[in-house]
C-alpha cells in the first residue's frame, strides 16, 4: 500500500472513529442531549428538513448570495490584480494595504454595511466580495509574476498579437496561482455571507440556523448545520481536487 | 560577395539607459550569406544575447540598421525568423506534441499538414517516444529538443540560438551538435550559433565571431572551410585544434579583462 | 561600480523614496475623503464622519465603560490567543516531526479551515454558555489551527542535515525541538503567529458580537441598535488601528515583508 493510500485510510478511519465516539457518547448520555445531538439523528434531521422542501427559499438565496459574490470577487480581483501589474507605482502604494488586510476583521464592517445598504441581499454580497477580492488580486499578482520573461520573448518571436499572448501564454502560465486564489475566493465568500446572514440577517441558511438555535429547535438547528458543512467541505474539496489534477501535468510527479 | 547577405547589421550599437547607463553593444558591422553556419563566442556579458536580440527584431539598436532578406528591422520579429532560447521555453501545460505545434496555431496551414509537420518535426529530434509526454517529465536536454523541433515546424530561414546546450553535459552537447548540423543541411536555413564553447564553435561553424568585452565588438573572424557534410568526429581533423587555439588567443584576454572587470 | 555610477544609484533610490512616501500620503488623503463622502453622504446614518468620529473617541477613551469593554475583549483575546499559540505550536511541531501523522491530519486541518465556523457557534455556546469561555473558545476555533498548519509546514521544510545535526550531537527529543526546531523554524512560526493573532481576534470579536454582553464586539453592535453611530464608528477605528499595528509590528519582528521580483 502507498504511502498515500495508508494516509486516506488512516484519515478516514480517525473521522470515522470520531464521528462514532460522538453517537456513543450521546447515546449513552455522557453528553448531554439538549447539548448535542448525536450524529445520526443529525443525518436523519438534515434529509427530513432539507427534503421536506421547507428551507428551499433560503438555500437558494445562501447559494445565489455565495455564486454571485465569488463572481464578482473574482471578476473585480483579477482586473485589478492585471491593472495593479501593470503600473508599479500604483502597485507600490496599494501593497502595504494589500499585505495588512486580512490582519483587519472584516465582519467589524458588516453592521456598518446593513446600515447602508439596509437589510437584504446586498450588504452580504458586499461583504463576501470584500472578504474574497483580495486574495484574489493578491494572488492574481503572483500569478503574473510568475510568467517567466523568457515565454513574453517566445510570444514576440511568433509574433503573437497581444490578445493572443494574453491568451495563449500569459493565462497558462499563472493558472496554477489563479486557481488558488479562486480556491480561496469561494471559501472566504461562503464564510463571509453565511456568517453574515448568522449575524444579522433575515434571510438565508445562516439565519435559519440562528433561527433555529434562538427557538431551541435544536434538531433542525445540527440538521441544517450538518448541509452546510456539508456542502462548504464538497465545494472546496472539488476546486481542491481539481487543482491537484492540473499541478500533477506540470510536476515530474 | 556579390549576393546579397541573408542578414546583415550595419555599424549597429546599442546603449542601456540604466541606471547605470551601459554601452552593451558595438559598433557591429556583420555580413551573413545565406546558408551559412555562423558562430559567435565571446566572454561572459560582451553583449551576445543583445546580438541576438538586435538581430531577431526582439529589440531595437539605439543607431545603425538591421536588415534581413534586404528588408529593415524595425522593432518586430519578422516572418522566416526561428530562434532558441537559453533558458527553457517549453510550455509546461502543453504536450511535447502541442509545444511543438505551438507556432503553427496561427498557420493557414491544413490540420493534416500541420500534423505532418510535427510529426516530422518531434521524430527528427527524436522525440516521438515521448510525444505525449509534458516537459516537467523530461530531462533539460530534451526540452531543449523540443523548443528546436517548435523553432523547425515553421520553416524557418534564419535560426538564432542562444546558448541553447549551456545547461547540458559534455557528452549530450556534442550529440546535440551534431543534430543541429543535421537539422542546418536537412532545412538549409542560415543558422546563427551563440556559445561560450570554443570547441563547439570550431567544430560546428563556416566561421566565426570572436566578441570583445563590453561593448562587445568583434576583434577577429576565423574561416574554418569544413565541408558541408560534417559531424563532431571533425575533432580528429589536425585543423580542429589550429581552429581552437586560435579562438582561445584571440578570447583570452577579453576574458581575462572582463574577470578583472568583475573582480 | 564607479562611484560616479553608485551616486546616481542612490540618488534614484532616495528619489523614488521620496516619491512612495507622497503617494503614501495621498492615498491615506484619499481614504479619508472617501471616509469623509460616505459620512455626510448618507448624512451619518451609516458611517459618521472623520473628525467626528476622532472627537468622540477622543471623549470614549476616557470614559470608564470603554474601558471595561476593551479589557473584556483583551482579557479573552490574550487567553485565546495563548491557547491557540502553544497548542498550535506543540500540534505543529508533533505533526512536522512525526512525519506520517502529519500526512493525516494536514488535509482534515485544511478542510476545517475552509468551514464557516459561525455555523458551529451555537455548540460552542450549548457547551460553554454565554460568557468569557465561550468567547476564548471562539478565539481558539479560529486560531488554532493555521498556527498549527503554519508550524507544521516550517518543520516540513527544514532542511533535514539540522535533525541529522542534533541526532549526532545526541540531543534528547525535548532539546532537539527548542534548540533546534524552534530556531531554524522562527520566521515561519512568527509569520503563523501573526495569522493566528488576526484570526484570535476576529474569532473573539463575532464572539461578542451575538452573545455577550462585554467586549468590543458587543459595544459595536449595541452601537448600531441603539443607532449611535459614531459610537460603532469609534469601536471599528479602534479595532482596525488596533489590528494594523499588531500585524505591522509583527511583520518587522519576523522580518518579512511583502518580495516582489524585480
Amino acid at each position: 500500500m502507498t504511502r498515500r493510500r495508508a494516509a486516506l485510510f488512516v484519515r478516514i478511519a480517525v473521522l470515522a472513529g470520531s464521528v462514532l465516539l460522538l453517537e456513543i457518547c450521546c447515546r449513552t448520555g455522557i453528553i448531554d442531549p439538549l447539548t448535542i445531538i448525536p450524529p445520526s439523528e443529525m443525518v436523519v434531521s438534515m434529509i427530513d428538513r432539507i427534503g421536506s422542501g421547507e428551507f428551499n427559499d433560503s438555500i437558494a438565496s445562501t447559494f445565489s448570495t455565495i455564486v454571485l459574490a465569488f463572481v464578482l470577487a473574482i471578476g473585480l480581483g483579477t482586473l485589478a490584480g492585471a491593472l495593479l501589474h501593470r503600473s508599479s507605482r500604483l502597485r507600490d502604494v496599494v501593497d502595504p494595504l494589500l499585505a495588512s488586510y486580512y490582519s483587519v476583521p472584516t465582519f467589524i464592517f458588516y453592521p456598518l454595511l446593513v446600515a447602508l445598504l439596509g437589510l437584504g441581499k446586498a450588504p452580504l454580497v458586499v461583504l463576501g466580495v470584500l472578504s474574497a477580492a483580495p486574495a484574489v488580486i493578491i494572488s492574481t499578482l503572483s500569478g503574473l509574476d510568475s510568467v517567466s520573461p523568457v515565454l513574453l520573448k517566445l510570444a514576440r518571436v511568433h509574433r503573437l498579437s497581444p490578445a493572443r499572448t494574453l491568451w495563449w501564454i500569459v493565462l497558462p502560465a499563472a493558472l496554477p496561482r489563479l486557481f488558488s486564489g479562486f480556491k480561496l475566493a469561494l471559501s472566504y465568500a461562503l464564510i463571509g455571507v453565511i456568517a453574515g446572514e448568522f449575524i444579522l440577517s433575515g434571510t438565508g441558511l445562516g439565519y435559519a440556523i440562528s433561527f433555529a438555535y434562538q427557538s431551541f429547535d435544536n434538531r433542525a438547528m445540527y440538521g441544517l448545520m450538518l448541509f452546510v458543512l456539508l456542502v462548504a467541505i464538497t465545494a472546496n474539496g472539488i476546486l481542491y481536487v481539481w487543482e491537484g489534477r492540473l499541478a500533477r501535468r506540470r510536476s515530474s510527479g | 560577395m556579390n549576393e546579397p547577405s541573408h542578414v546583415a547589421l550595419n555599424e549597429v550599437v546599442r546603449h542601456y539607459d540604466g541606471p547605470p547607463a551601459v554601452h552593451a553593444l558595438g559598433p557591429i558591422d556583420l555580413a551573413i550569406p545565406r546558408g551559412e553556419f555562423f558562430s559567435i563566442v565571446g566572454p561572459s556579458g560582451c553583449g551576445k544575447s543583445t546580438l541576438l536580440d538586435v538581430l531577431s527584431g526582439l529589440s531595437r539598436p539605439t543607431s545603425g540598421s538591421v536588415q534581413f532578406e534586404g528588408r529593415e528591422l524595425h522593432g518586430e520579429v519578422p516572418d522566416g525568423i526561428g530562434v532558441v532560447f537559453q533558458e527553457d521555453a517549453s510550455l509546461p501545460w502543453l504536450s511535447v506534441r502541442q509545444n511543438v505545434g505551438f507556432g503553427l496555431r496561427t498557420s493557414p496551414l491544413s490540420e493534416k499538414e500541420v500534423a505532418e509537420r510535427v510529426d516530422h518535426a518531434v521524430s527528427f529530434m527524436g522525440l516521438a517516444q515521448f510525444a505525449d509526454h509534458y516537459p516537467a517529465q523530461l530531462s533539460g536536454g530534451m526540452r531543449q529538443r523540443v523548443c528546436i523541433a517548435r523553432t523547425l515546424v515553421l520553416q524557418p530561414r534564419l535560426i538564432l540560438l542562444d546558448e541553447p546546450f549551456g545547461a547540458l553535459d559534455q557528452q549530450t552537447r556534442l550529440l546535440m551538435g551534431d543534430e543541429l548540423l543535421r537539422l542546418w543541411r536537412e532545412t538549409g536555413a542560415t543558422v546563427l550559433l551563440i556559445t561560450h564553447a570554443l570547441d563547439e564553435a570550431a567544430m560546428l561553424s563556416d566561421r566565426v565571431g570572436v566578441m570583445s568585452a563590453r561593448p562587445g565588438r568583434f576583434i577577429d573572424m576565423v574561416e574554418t572551410g569544413w565541408p558541408r557534410e560534417r559531424d563532431s568526429r571533425i575533432v580528429s581533423d589536425p585543423n580542429f585544434g589550429t581552429l581552437t587555439a586560435r579562438l582561445w588567443s584571440s578570447l583570452r584576454e577579453e576574458s581575462l579583462k572582463t574577470m578583472g572587470r568583475a573582480a | 561600480m564607479s562611484d560616479l555610477a553608485l551616486e546616481d544609484a542612490l540618488s534614484k533610490r532616495k528619489s523614488r523614496g521620496r516619491i512612495r512616501a507622497f503617494d503614501a500620503a495621498v492615498l491615506a488623503l484619499l481614504i479619508l475623503a472617501i471616509w469623509q463622502a460616505v459620512g455626510s453622504w448618507t448624512r451619518g446614518i451609516a458611517v459618521s464622519p472623520p473628525l467626528q468620529t476622532l472627537a468622540y473617541l477622543f471623549d470614549l477613551l476616557r470614559t470608564s465603560m470603554f474601558w471595561d469593554h476593551a479589557t473584556a475583549t483583551l482579557a479573552a483575546f490574550l487567553l485565546a490567543f495563548a491557547l491557540s499559540s502553544l497548542i498550535g505550536l506543540a500540534l505543529g511541531l508533533i505533526f512536522g516531526v512525526r512525519r506520517f501523522a502529519g500526512e493525516v491530519a494536514e488535509p482534515i486541518l485544511a478542510g476545517f479551515y475552509t468551514i464557516p465556523k459561525v455555523t458551529l457557534y451555537p455548540v460552542v455556546l450549548l457547551i460553554f454558555g454565554l460568557g468569557m469561555s465561550a468567547k476564548v473558545a471562539f478565539g481558539v476555533m479560529h486560531g488554532l489551527v493555521p498556527m498549527t498548519l503554519f508550524t507544521l509546514g516550517a518543520v516540513r521544510n527544514l532542511p533535514p542535515v539540522l535533525i541529522r545535526t542534533a541526532m549526532v550531537l545526541r540531543l534528547s527529543p525535548g532539546r532537539t525541538m527548542l534548540w533546534v526546531l524552534v530556531p531554524a523554524c522562527l520566521p515561519d512560526i512568527v509569520n503563523g503567529l501573526r495569522i493566528s493573532f488576526s484570526l484570535t481576534l476576529l474569532g473573539v470579536l463575532i464572539g461578542e458580537m451575538f452573545s455577550s454582553q462585554r467586549g468590543l464586539g458587543f459595544l459595536l453592535v449595541s452601537g448600531m441598535a441603539q443607532h449611535n453611530v459614531p459610537l460603532s464608528t469609534a469601536v471599528v477605528t479602534v479595532i482596525v488601528a488596533v489590528a494594523i499595528a499588531a500585524n505591522a509590528l509583527m511583520l518587522r519582528v519576523g522580518g518579512r515583508t511583502t518580495r516582489r521580483p524585480n
